[in-house]
């Protein structure tokens, strides 16, 4: 069933590379994933530790390399997330003027190579899928994109292929560090050796930073994060919904499925460091958000600043924290790709998203008001939506960490400060709806056509995928807590 | 009775906003019509809780880590949550009905419909929470649910901006409430009312960290009940309907930070020092509000800057310490002043969206029963015996000079001016001549608008009782002093209503010109200013820092390139992405098949 959900889409995209009806071939096998999906996740075995579902190729015993794929909790999570994002990107993409087959094969790789990632059990493929995925969605920017789309394409390319070099070199120097009786590139298998007490800390320290700026500069951690908002405001719409919502993703996992386990010491003896990073996400990336003058802008730097809270939950290393963190990332994942999409939709009408020429849209798409509405109050951490959820478990895991009752201490102080980041985005969002969908509407705008009828069902996922979360996280939690409780107690 | 009974009250209001929201946007009348079933049903249930005193409900796990974290979803039933349960859906009734006349031709009718079904499920929501993240959760639905109904006519300017304005300050509110209750889960080690209680003595050795976890919960308060300094966002939430104003900025929901306070007293009562801060700002409330309503001329804005000013008698006595004088006048205003807006309401539809009161004028005559119920809400709120605010007032005024005789003083003044600014709107609305012509043409609402007003006025008038009160209330306890104090109110309350009259009689225009009071004290001005000069400041050198140097710094960095894949990239010059992209994937692989498989 695994190997299903990763190759379905990569087979479809082949078929349509090779002239399958594109929109339609790309559909179907995205709704096909999506439900095999929903089929694990109904079998999900939820007291049970460690990966299921697993199936293993042998490709090379003498270097312990096989293509083993399965799930746990945490993986999980991020396929689905991967699957819901995967069919509301295909279906908010429409006709395509140019190149309208090679449009869709890239889509359906970027989400064949990320499903790919978080289901790899085994390191070389962890990797390798990863950077399936990043190809094409440098292409999307690159071809399809708009406003100075070949510079952003060269900043985004430049960024990730330092970030996935630096990573790869962390990668490798965590292979080498083990003794060779240990060597594997099993991930199961290094976790049960490091828990055996194998890297020295010493090590640890170099390979943690250099996991951390690696994947960090793939989450745009501050100051790593640049590339972000501009990429996003030339994408078109589904990819960045693919890569804001899903792909960028991956990086978060990796902390969580590699740093936080692998090298314990190592993120213990860097947490300042990152601590002061990601409150450069939330609290100085917040205040950049709130000069954007445009709508796209404005939803690339949110989505770089709500990194921050993912990073928080990472840091602070408890099971409440990180099981947050896990939510969090799904949570922002589906409601960033509901507020690109709609903001594709609307660029697609008016040709412009300044925010000085929008204004009042509501009246004119009432829809389209509606959804972005859900979109905005998600990700502004309203209760009943799952940002909520996840952003309450890091909060209170993150403060956690080291309280005593005679003062606050720096896992207090910056959780006091991400709060005031969760007023910072209420700021920002509020205007920029307010700027975007509310107040009186320009004679220019009265023609608009509201949103495709059949575009409700995409947008109904979304919003259902983030409601149901929302109001009841414990069916996350229940899946995710098991995986961490392993990590973290084996560790300290 | 059955587990899942109580859950009923919020259950219904929920299914039918989600109801509304997924199949009825388009058919206005049924829309009304599944919101008006679920607040009876919500309605019904709460009465028959209140009369069945030994209720249990179930409970659920909202999120669960076995010896981490519990966030139970679950029901506390005692005497003040079912009292304020009956309250919150008796008034959200009547207001749901006198909706249907308000609102009846407007295009946005299943929204608002939705918008208030979504605000009872919130509002009870508050009132029946058992612990401090569910009361977190339903708290910001509440504001969720004023943002959507001040912002009813979103395609004015001003009620877009008064959206934004209401939601974004109770939320600088809501960031000190939230520090408050991760401090009181990390001292106590759980989020339940009722665990948390005995467990307090935990932080009673810690006397700076309780002022400052009292403190903290209470800036929650002041975000929602609107006190100073963050009462500016109130009067501008009048940009929506007169109902929302009625039940959501009058009745309930600016009363849920009294109420929210009431259910942790024993968190707040731990801390002296935290007390006097909470009376004083809730006198400094009452009295700054009641001078700038003597100088408004908008009738809903007048009744706004009243409800501030009533709102902050209640945190005045919280923050002496009763809550049974804090909940009884909670539980009176609620009556009066939803009579008052929706008096006001009436008044305003009859006069086509006027809201001068300088273009009203003689209006006792053209709508004689809202006149009649107005008189009613005006002289209780003016605490006029034998109406209901008369006692509930009395209630803090005595506890006031009891306690703390400086509080006492500005308490007495502010009774005297909420007379004078009641008995000037009266006087300038209802009597004199008519000064403009839709003045001279207006006539009575109709019966669904006016029974609501009937049934107000007369809870507005026995509301105060003790033999009606004490039904649902604890009342404070009457002691010795008490004729004195009554005395000086009564005093306060003819100084007042004489100057009122001396100066507005039959009057034409305003003879008195206070600037200050005007420009409500230069609070927006100050607070826009503060915000430009910090918050926008911070952002626009932020946002430079980050495209001149972070961004141009890091891409200059890279491109120049001494190390790194761009740099190996610029020396192959091709300048077209696809093959650029081609090679990158090429390289990648190269490299990891020689680091790892040729090492």
């Amino acid at each position: 069933m695994v190997l299903f959900i990763i190759f379905c889409p990569i087979v479809a995209a082949v078929l349509i590379m090779v002239g399958a009806p594109a929109r339609k071939t790309a559909l179907t096998a995205s709704v096909l994933t999506f439900a095999a999906t929903l089929y694990l996740l109904a079998t999900f075995g939820d007291g049970e530790h460690g990966f299921q579902h697993v199936t293993s190729f042998t490709i090379s015993p003498e270097w312990r390399l096989s293509f083993t794929t399965g799930i746990d909790g945490l993986s999980l999570i991020m396929v689905v997330l991967a699957t819901i994002v995967t069919v509301a990107a295909v279906w908010f993409a429409g006709t395509v003027e140019r190149y309208e087959n090679a449009f869709y094969a890239c889509l359906l790789f970027i989400s064949g190579g990320a499903i790919g990632a978080f289901a790899s059990i085994d390191l070389f493929f962890f990797y390798a899928f990863h950077e399936l995925a990043l190809i094409p969605t440098f292409l999307l920017i690159g071809i399809w994109g708009s406003g100075n789309r070949v510079a952003a394409a060269w900043k985004i390319t430049i960024y990730l292929a330092i970030g996935s070099f630096i990573l790869l070199l962390g990668l490798i120097l965590l292979y080498q560090s083990f003794p060779p009786a240990f060597r594997s590139f099993d991930i199961r298998r290094l976790t049960v050796a490091v828990s055996l007490g194998q890297i020295p800390a010493d090590a640890q320290h170099h390979i943690y930073l250099l996991l951390l700026i690696g994947f960090g500069i793939l989450v745009s951690l501050f100051p790593f994060h640049t590339w972000a908002p501009e990429a996003y405001a030339s994408a078109p719409a589904s990819a960045a919904m693919l890569h804001a919502g899903v792909l960028k993703k991956f990086g978060l996992y990796g902390l969580l499925r590699l740093a936080i386990p692998l090298v314990p010491e190592g993120a213990r003896h860097w947490t300042t460091l990152l601590v002061v990073l990601l409150l450069g996400n939330i609290i100085y990336v917040g205040l950049v958000t709130i000069a954007q003058k445009r709508l796209d802008w404005m939803l690339g730097y949110s989505s770089v600043m709500h990194m921050g809270y993912i990073f928080l939950g990472i840091a602070s290393a408890t099971i409440l924290a990180t099981t947050g963190a896990v939510v969090l990332i799904f949570a922002h994942g589906v409601s960033i790709a509901l507020l690109f999409a709609i903001a594709g939709e609307l660029r697609r009408r008016t040709g412009t998203l300044a925010f000085d020429e929008l204004g009042g849209l509501a009246r004119i798409m009432p829809f389209a008001g509606l959804a972005f509405g859900f979109g905005v109050f998600a990700a502004i951490g309203l209760p009943g939506f799952a940002n909520f959820a996840g952003e309450i478990m890091i909060f209170f895991g993150a403060f956690k960490h080291g309280w005593t009752m005679d003062g606050f201490h720096i896992f207090q102080i910056a959780t006091v400060l991400a709060l005031w980041g969760v007023v910072i985005s209420t700021v920002y969002m509020l205007r920029a709806y307010r700027k975007t969908f509310m107040g009186t509407v320009s004679e220019q705008w009265k023609q608009l056509v509201e949103l495709r009828p059949t575009l409700r069902v995409p947008v109904t996922l979304l919003v259902g995928a983030l409601i149901c979360c929302g109001f009841f996280p414990q069916t996350f939690v229940r899946m995710v807590a098991p995986t961490f409780r392993t990590y973290l107690t084996a560790n300290r | 009775m059955n587990l899942m009974f109580p859950w009923l009250i919020l259950l219904a209001p929920l299914v039918s906003a989600t109801a509304i929201t997924l199949f009825t946007l388009r058919w206005k009348t049924s829309s009304s019509a599944i919101s008006i079933a679920a607040v009876l049903v919500s309605f019904i249930c709460s009465c028959l809780i209140f009369a069945h005193r030994t209720v249990a409900a179930a409970e659920f796990t909202w999120i669960g880590i076995s010896g981490v974290f519990h966030v139970p979803l679950g029901l506390t039933l005692d005497q003040l949550s079912r009292t304020m349960a009956v309250l919150v859906s008796g008034i959200g009734a009547v207001i749901h009905i006198y909706s249907l006349g308000y609102m009846r031709d407007d295009e946005g009718k299943s929204r608002y419909f939705a918008a208030l079904s979504l605000f009872m499920f919130a509002m009870l929501g508050i009132v029946v929470a058992n612990n401090f993240v569910m009361l977190f959760i339903f708290w910001e639905l509440v504001g969720f649910t004023s943002y959507v109904l001040i912002g009813h006519w979103f395609y004015r300017d001003a009620a877009a901006d008064a959206a934004n304005k209401a939601f974004i300050t109770t939320r600088i509110g809501d960031f000190g409430f939230m520090i408050g209750i991760l401090m009181v889960w990390m001292a106590t080690g759980s989020l339940v009312f009722a665990e948390i209680a005995p467990r307090m003595s935990t932080i009673a050795g810690h006397p700076l960290l309780l002022t400052i976890v009292a403190l903290l919960i209470f800036c929650g308060a002041v975000g929602k009940s609107a006190q100073f300094p963050l009462h500016v966002w109130l009067p501008d939430a009048m940009e929506g309907p007169t109902p929302v104003s009625a039940l959501i900025h009058a009745a309930t929901m600016v009363a849920a930070g009294v109420y929210m306070l009431v259910r942790v007293a024993f968190v707040i009562q731990g801390s002296p020092a935290a007390l006097l801060v909470v009376a004083w700002i809730g006198t400094i409330t009452a009295v700054m509000a009641a001078l700038i309503a003597t100088q408004q001329d908008d009738i809903k804005r007048i009744l706004a800057y009243s409800t501030l000013s009533q709102l902050g008698y209640m945190i005045m006595a919280v923050g002496l310490a009763s809550n049974d004088a804090a909940m009884f006048h909670l539980f009176t205003h609620a009556f009066f002043k939803a009579l008052l807006f929706l008096g006001a309401g009436s008044v305003i539809v009859m006069l086509h969206h006027e809201q001068n009161i300088w273009n009203m004028g003689g209006l006792s005559r053209k709508l004689p029963i809202t006149f009649a119920s107005f008189l009613v809400g005006a002289l209780a709120l003016i605490g006029c015996p034998p109406f209901s605010g008369f006692f509930s007032k009395d209630a803090i005024l005595a506890l006031a000079y009891e306690r703390n005789t400086a509080i006492f003083a500005v308490a007495l003044f502010t009774a005297f001016l909420t007379a004078f600014y009641v008995i000037r709107m009266l006087l300038i609305v209802f009597f004199g001549n008519a000064r403009s012509d839709i003045a001279r043409e207006s006539h009575e609402s109709p019966p669904v608008m006016i029974v609501p007003l009937i049934v107000l006025a007369l809870l507005a008038t026995l509301g105060g009782f003790a033999f009606f009160a004490r039904s649902f209330l604890s009342l404070p306890v009457e002691r010795e002093i008490a004729i004195f104090v009554p005395a000086l109110a009564i005093a306060a309350l003819i100084a007042g209503s004489g100057l009122a009259i001396a100066l507005y009689r039959n009057r034409a225009s305003e003879p008195v010109d206070l600037e200050l009071l005007r420009h409500k004290f230069y609070f927006d001005e100050l607070y826009s200013s503060l915000i430009h000069w910090t918050q926008e400041l911070l952002a626009h050198v932020s946002a430079f820092v980050d495209r001149w140097i972070i961004d141009a710094g890091a891409v200059g960095g890279s491109s120049r390139g001494a190390w790194g894949i761009g740099a190996l990239l610029r020396l192959v010059q091709v300048g077209n992405l696809q093959a650029y992209v081609f090679l990158f994937g090429l390289g990648v692989v190269a490299i990891i098949y020689f680091a790892i498989f040729r090492f």
